[in-house]
């Protein structure tokens, strides 16, 4: 239990900033937000390209040159057309063309905002259903419980990739459309809920878990004998108690989410076009992994970097804030 | 025919027709139709049959099978590149690569047609002693059969190619209760009475949905069981997730070099569930021998570098084009149809596709060469007979004359590599010219269908078109005619949904002079083709050619114009 206003927290403050594994990540996180971030300023003062708009003619200058952004094999039987590779040349196509003639290095920072956007977005929405579901059954227990605890198994029964394929081959084609709520088709705002649903009883329940052991604790006891209403009891005692599970759980659920995003994107169902992820990136690389791996395996490389510094991160923030949690596996 | 990776290609039919229509009229009863045509690379074809180089296994790869193998059904290209080895018709294309492959010859009809009665009676005497695969003989019952079942099993084509058999009506309305009386038999006679004459009605007969078949064929699809033929081969084994497995027919004896011709090879295995990045390894190292799909983008400098001599690519008669709703907005509106044609880059649309060795800028819903095709480009900057080059600025201004500026659009593109690029490329155009535009992807399997109902509401997609048979009405009636637009149906292939009884008018006066005057009639068809580009209900992107990639040890290519690669005729010894 929390008891002091700023002890446990500044105590957790100072242990993490102590923890160099996770502050390298945090600033490697900080980086990359910020590079995403500056996307636009990249494109059009630096590059001075429409990172979504094809350029199939286009043309850029390389070594004082000017050359295509889709070259024209004239070897041979003159078969096929290779997107320009890298240059190396910040203003000049630096990691050179996609198959639209798009500029890669802009398309990766702006890809990164909308992937780090949802990956962000869906896990304060899953973790912010999660705590709400998680306290309510915990607390509440009995049918309550029952009700929801076996809407979390039914969710967690289905393979999270599969669900979350299936929602987004419904909701991706038409949009959600629910009484005054309209999403398009091509909204952010569906993968962002799609993926917040798949991954709330991943949270709920050891939030629950934890909730169903406080509920039972002498200060909650106490609460209710002293006339406190349920809501102002799950408000004011519970929910600062399972605070720092959820603060934990969401660099880690950022993470699983910006993968799920990206797999999801991969596979067309995610992120739309004219939007960007650098999922939907590796997807525009495909084609071109033997004669330009940089369109792939640039946004991979994100992926993964941004993946471990934020789990190393949450890490630290674990050890920092709740060193007996078990979160991973155990959860 | 419906849109894959391959095609079913023929060109330069005017003359064919010409000479198609000198013979009908006069009466031919043997012989074959000459269609001079594009030249592919391949080898000169051997004129007997090459004993040393029969036997062996050939092995095709395919990322996936295509459906039904029922002939009367399959309406796709890849069942048709491997039907014609087991199945006959009363005629045939003649089985060899090249310009030649586009003459019609006889195949179980011992010759060529009688044709009287103004061109709406035909006469055949079947071939004795043709046997299927069960060991039974043909006879005219089959020939009578088989007809029938065209209706009763509901064909694709059956309503188009067939409508013009005696009591072609009443089997369309009645399947089940078809007896055709158009098509009668008189001992080895066989008699097909057409309610008019149709110039294109020889050709609908030696494509795949008028094969022979055993009288007791159910007459419904058969998915995925093999029926019983009479070419050199037989389909042994079909499971569509697995294989498809081809072995000779014990009771085929050739009768015809020039219409079914002895296959080489002793087996040919179709195997589907690679990817084509993986079909191009396996036939590269010799583990395979044919790639069905188009190799992908990013292979291709690789084979046309390294792997000359196991590349052929060769012309399509066929286009890949945008087909404009013009029904609904913001393409009900002529200028808005115009700026989109005067919007995109065809030469940017060939580079998607492969580069300029695999694909021309179209401009006409003609291909070049055939009958009515004349050189005209209606949007093109500078002004000439052929596409040069695109005009932004004018696109713009003709979306804001049309109103409909900042309009929400939605491409629709299947998802295949290649088509989704020419989608973010057309979503993008659109973007630039004023308009909201995103980009909608479906499966494979069903946009075809999807972006033909009316229900959809489709307003702009992207799709290819390669023709059944080489006849001008094959693009023009087929694509723009008020007749091949049915509302609400998956099955309405005018995309666009564009009906004008003035151009209707045109191509049923075209398709009358075929026979009578065929100058005449290709002066109509051009007059046609202009007619449809000056309102614009699609975008012509190109015409297409089709590189096939096979093993080293594959000799004797050849390159059909109406089935492709001649598989049963490659040698694998």
């Amino acid at each position: 239990m929390i008891s002091s206003k700023n002890g446990p927290w500044r105590t957790a403050g100072r242990q993490l900033i102590r923890n160099r594994p996770a502050m390298i990540s945090a600033a490697a996180f900080l980086i990359i937000l910020l590079a995403c971030l500056a996307a636009p300023l990249y494109a059009h003062h630096v590059a001075h390209v429409d990172p979504l708009a094809s350029n199939i003619a286009g043309t850029t200058v390389v070594d004082g040159r000017t050359a295509d952004l889709l070259q024209q094999s004239t070897d041979g039987l003159g078969l096929g057309v290779t997107p320009l590779g890298p240059t190396w040349d910040p203003g000049h196509y630096l990691l050179g063309a996609d198959n639209q003639g798009r500029d890669v290095a802009a398309r990766l920072l702006y890809g990164g905002r909308n992937s780090l956007y949802i990956g962000l977005a869906s896990a304060f929405v899953c973790c912010l259903l999660a705590a709400v579901l998680g306290i309510v059954a915990g607390y509440f227990g009995g049918w309550i419980d029952a009700v929801l605890a076996r809407l979390f198994d039914v969710v967690w029964a289905f393979p999270v990739y599969l669900l979350a394929i299936c929602l987004s081959v419904v909701l991706v084609s038409g949009g959600l459309h629910i009484g005054p709520l309209h999403l398009n088709a091509g909204s952010l705002l569906l993968p962002i809920l799609i993926i917040a649903v798949i991954y709330v009883p991943y949270v709920a329940r050891p939030l629950r878990g934890q909730v169903m052991a406080l509920r039972e604790r002498d200060f909650i006891q106490a609460s209710i004998g002293s006339g406190a209403g349920d809501w102002r009891i799950m408000r004011r005692e519970v929910l600062p108690n399972v605070l720092p599970t959820l603060i934990v759980f969401l660099p880690m659920m950022t993470a699983l989410n910006m993968l799920t995003e990206s797999a999801l994107s991969f596979l067309s169902v995610g992120v739309q076009s004219p939007d960007a992820s650098w999922g939907t990136i590796i997807n525009d690389g495909l084609g071109l992994l033997y004669t330009r791996p940089v369109v792939t395996v640039a946004p991979g490389l994100l992926i993964a970097l941004t993946a471990v510094a934020l789990n190393v991160l949450g890490d630290g923030v674990r050890d920092a804030l709740d060193p007996n949690a078990r979160l991973r596996g155990g959860a | 025919m419906c849109p894959r990776g391959v095609s079913i290609p023929l060109r330069r039919p005017f003359a064919a027709a010409v000479a198609l229509l000198t013979l009908v009229l006069a009466g031919c009863s043997s012989g074959s139709y000459p269609v001079p045509g594009q030249s592919a690379a391949q080898s000169p074809p051997p004129t007997t049959f090459q004993t040393q180089h029969a036997g062996g296994t050939l092995t095709v790869l395919s990322k996936s099978a295509a459906g039904t193998v029922d002939p009367q059904i399959s309406y796709d290209n890849q069942p048709w590149q491997m039907l014609h080895t087991v199945y006959d018709g009363l005629l045939a294309f003649r089985k060899v690569g090249g310009e030649k492959s586009t003459e019609l010859v006889p195949d179980l009809a011992e010759a060529m047609p009688k044709v009287t009665d103004g061109g709406r009676t035909y006469t055949f005497t079947l071939r004795r002693g043709v046997r299927f695969s069960t060991g039974a003989e043909v006879t005219s019952a089959d020939v009578g059969a088989s007809f029938r079942r065209i209706f009763r099993a509901s064909g694709p084509t059956a309503g188009t190619f067939y409508q013009n058999i005696v009591g072609a009506d009443a089997c369309l309305a009645r399947p089940a209760d078809c007896t055709l009386p158009g098509v009668t038999a008189h001992g080895r006679e066989i008699v097909i009475r057409l309610t008019r004459s149709d110039s294109e009605f020889p050709m609908k007969l030696a494509v795949p949905h008028a094969v022979i078949l055993p009288a007791d064929t159910p007459a419904k699809d058969q998915g995925n069981k093999p029926i019983p033929g009479t070419g050199p081969y037989a389909i042994a084994a079909y499971d569509p997730n697995k294989r498809l497995l081809l072995k000779r027919n014990p009771h085929f004896k050739e009768w015809s070099h020039a219409a079914q011709p002895q296959g080489y090879p002793d087996r040919i295995v179709y195997q589907y569930g690679t990817t084509v990045e993986s079909e191009v390894t396996a036939v590269e190292n010799g583990s395979a021998d044919a790639v069905w799909d188009q190799p992908p983008a990013d292979r291709l400098n690789e084979l046309g570098t390294r792997f000359i001599n196991q590349v052929h690519v060769n012309s399509l008669s066929a286009f890949w084009y945008l087909p404009l709703n013009v029904n609904i907005a913001p393409f009900n509106n002529l200028k808005a149809r115009q700026a989109v044609n005067w919007a995109i880059d065809r030469s940017a649309a060939i580079r998607l596709f492969g580069g300029t060795a695999l694909g021309r800028p179209a401009c006409t819903v003609l291909p070049d060469g055939f009958p009515g095709h004349t050189d005209f480009c209606n949007y093109t900057k500078p002004s000439g007979t052929t596409w040069k080059g695109n005009d932004m600025a004018r696109a713009k201004r003709l979306v804001k004359e049309s109103g409909t500026a900042g309009q929400k659009v939605a491409v629709v593109v299947a998802d295949d590599e290649t088509s989704k690029s020419m989608g973010e490329y057309v979503r993008s155009v659109l973007q630039q010219i004023g308009y909201q535009a995103s980009l909608k992807v479906l499966s494979a399997n069903i946009q075809f269908g999807y972006i033909q109902n009316t229900n959809n509401n489709v307003q702009i997609s992207v799709t290819q078109w390669y023709q059944d048979y080489p006849a001008a009405s094959d693009f023009l009636n087929v694509l723009l005619s008020c007749s091949s637009f049915h509302k609400g149906s998956d099955s309405s292939i005018n995309i666009s949904g564009y009906c004008d009884k003035t151009l209707d008018a045109t191509i049923k006066r075209a398709m009358k002079l075929d026979q009578a005057d065929p100058e005449a009639a290709a002066r109509l068809w051009g007059q046609a083709d202009r007619q449809a580009m000056s309102q614009a209900p699609i975008v012509p992107l190109f015409a297409p050619r089709q590189v096939d990639f096979v093993s080293q040890r594959v000799g004797n290519y050849q390159f059909h114009k109406q089935f492709s690669m001649l598989v049963d005729q490659l040698w694998v010894k």
